[in-house]
């Protein structure tokens, strides 16, 4: 492992989750973001970026919630890393959510590090990094805190919300919190509530990150150190889950990386190594430790049932959003029996939702990937939405 | 593209109307109230779901085929990816004013199941099935001594969906014994028209290639 990660520069990546690429809110102490967790959090600074043109009527607005390792750059190159945009298979012009027909806004989710305030934020008290003196906080915050967006936006409802992963969570917390600022709905991959087997997998990355001694009990900006080893390790195994034995199979196999025969030592002979080193290596320099931490509590605690009295229907009920679900055959993570389940309580509820499963051997990831089955599903859903909802045709 | 799902192909060469659309289709939707909230219970590719819509109706599908699905999302219509078999039963009471079953019932393992579940989901039931007392197919099993192939039923008795076939005949009594009350019922020949009305019932279960029935739950 000596060999992951070259030395990165602190402040630069203080400098994102502060002064991003991005344009940013700011909410003072008199516009305190109301957390879960009990507290009054202020100043809040909310970093977001927007595609297309909100018309007239503000009525075109589609709000994108990202995943864990996500952020607001949609389909735009990555201020840190210079790679495209996350989504550009799915968003931009002529693309199923079509830049030139909708007004995309995706901020970044409180607890982030790319300028939306989390634990890499400078805390205003001290002068540095909050670290673990950041409050702890849920999907419901993340929400909360991007209705307060929009507010300051001047959008009283949004046309559709959508995201996948950690994203769905926040579709469904959308329409749960806020259901008549929302016209569509279309969680893909996504849970009504994180399951034990996934608390589990956040957890040993969680351990993975503070067992690396640079952790130093979250405090590691102050003590000039960084904890790549254990956030790598981390972003190793959670990139196992993301995949699929299929897809791991089909892409690698048991080829050998660069050699015909194994070293008999404990390099990357495998090419599955060599890219899961690579997936860790890459990751830490665009994210934070403590953010991941946080996030990953953020999901774990999702629960949405728990907020109605055990019964996921409630929260749905009297629903005007129409819904889309989407789940694929070959993830494991957030398997297609948990969209089943979000299906089962929306037509409990009597909410108009269609559900589709697309097939397919990439996993959890598949969301991501260019999918033209979910690309057909995703433009047919919104099309016949903007119809309902007035917009103009493509 | 997206390939057309089997049990669509049930009746993939049933008449047509001159607008285009299927006239067993046409008969459905007519007896569908405008503004009504309706479920299509094995929707295949949503051509009826579409013809309802363009009538006006609140239209949600459930089917079974992942292909028939992804092709009605696409198109804009809800529709689920379910079993009739199984999944009716997390519908609450009265959810629908129609619960629709289009060549689907003969399809399922427990029709008689199915049926109950539509009445106790929708006030109203709307079923329409190929008629298995039909003359062309007791000739077939009469003096072919085979089990019957139509152009609308063209599959072999080992590869076909339809496990559970009725005549007009056998389908009254599942509505006595199931408590479902007949409130109307269409009887189509062999070239897709409409049988005169006032035909007695054993007329319609020799000479109606297909039937369409509106139930109601019995008060």
């Amino acid at each position: 492992m000596a060999d992951i990660g070259a030395t990165l520069d602190l402040a630069d990546r203080t400098r994102e989750a502060d002064a991003p690429h991005s344009p940013v809110v700011r909410f003072g102490f008199d516009k305190p973001l109301r957390l879960d967790a009990g507290v009054d959090f202020a100043p809040l600074q909310i970093a977001y970026q927007t595609y297309g043109t909100l018309n007239a009527a503000r009525s075109n607005a589609v709000l994108i919630c990202h995943a864990l390792t996500g952020d607001q750059h949609v389909v735009n190159d990555h201020p840190v890393t210079g790679k495209p945009g996350w989504w550009e298979t799915m968003v931009g012009a002529g693309k199923p959510i079509d830049t030139e027909r909708y007004f995309v806004i995706c901020p970044n989710v409180v607890g982030g590090c790319m300028g939306t305030s989390g634990p890499a934020s400078t805390n205003p008290a001290t002068g540095m990094p909050w670290g673990l003196d950041f409050p702890i906080i849920t999907v419901r915050d993340m929400v909360r805190a991007q209705a307060m967006l929009l507010d300051h936006l001047g959008i009283e409802s949004v046309f559709a919300v959508t995201g996948g992963s950690m994203g769905a969570m926040q579709v469904l917390q959308w329409a749960a919190s806020y259901p008549r600022r929302v016209f569509a709905a279309l969680p893909i991959a996504g849970s009504t509530r994180h399951s034990a087997q996934n608390i589990a997998f956040h957890e040993v990355g969680r351990q993975a990150v503070m067992a690396d001694p640079d952790w130093r009990g979250g405090r590691y900006f102050a003590e000039g150190t960084n904890p790549r080893r254990g956030l790598a390790v981390a972003r190793m195994g959670a990139h196992i889950t993301y995949l699929s034995d299929a897809a791991l199979h089909r892409k690698f196999g048991r080829r050998f990386q660069d050699r015909d025969n194994p070293t008999f030592s404990f390099d990357a002979d495998f090419q599955v190594e060599s890219y899961l080193r690579h997936q860790g290596i890459t990751f830490v320099e665009r994210f934070d430790a403590n953010s991941y931490l946080y996030l990953t509590r953020a999901m774990d605690y999702f629960d949405l049932a728990a907020d109605y009295d055990g019964v996921v229907a409630e929260a749905f009920r009297g629903a005007p959003t129409r819904f889309c679900v989407i789940s694929f055959t070959s993830d494991w993570l957030f398997p297609t029996v948990e969209s089943r389940a979000i299906v089962h309580a929306l037509n409990a509820a009597g909410a108009r939702v269609s559900f589709a499963e697309i097939t397919t051997d990439k996993g959890h990831d598949a969301f991501l990937l260019d999918e033209p089955e979910l690309f057909a599903i995703v433009r047919g859903f919104l099309d016949g939405a903007a119809k309902a909802r007035g917009l103009p045709g493509r | 593209m997206l390939s057309r799902l089997k049990y669509d192909l049930t009746m993939a060469e049933a008449a047509r109307a001159p607008g285009g659309s299927r006239v067993d289709l046409l008969v459905v939707a007519d007896m569908v109230q405008r503004g009504a909230r309706v479920l299509d219970v094995g929707c295949g590719d949503g051509e009826l779901l579409r013809l309802l819509e363009s009538r006006g109706v609140d239209g949600r599908g459930i089917e079974l085929s992942r292909e028939g699905v992804n092709e009605c999302v696409a198109k804009g219509l809800a529709v689920v990816q379910g079993d009739a078999d199984t999944d009716l039963e997390d519908y609450p009471d009265d959810a629908f004013d129609y619960v629709i079953l289009s060549q689907t019932l003969q399809a399922t393992r427990r029709p008689r199941v199915v049926l109950e579940h539509m009445l106790r989901i929708g006030r109203h039931g709307i079923v329409s099935f190929p008629n298995f007392g039909h003359w062309r197919i007791r000739l077939q099993i009469f003096f072919g001594g085979h089990m019957p192939r139509t152009d609308n039923l063209p599959y072999a008795w080992y590869d076909t969906p339809n496990i559970h076939f009725c005549s007009i005949k056998d389908f009254r009594e599942l509505c006595h014994a199931s408590g479902a009350k007949m409130e109307q019922a269409v009887a189509l020949h062999a070239w897709g028209g409409r049988m005169r009305l006032k035909m007695p019932w054993w007329f319609w279960n020799l000479f109606g290639e297909q039937a369409v029935f509106l139930l109601s739950r019995r008060s």
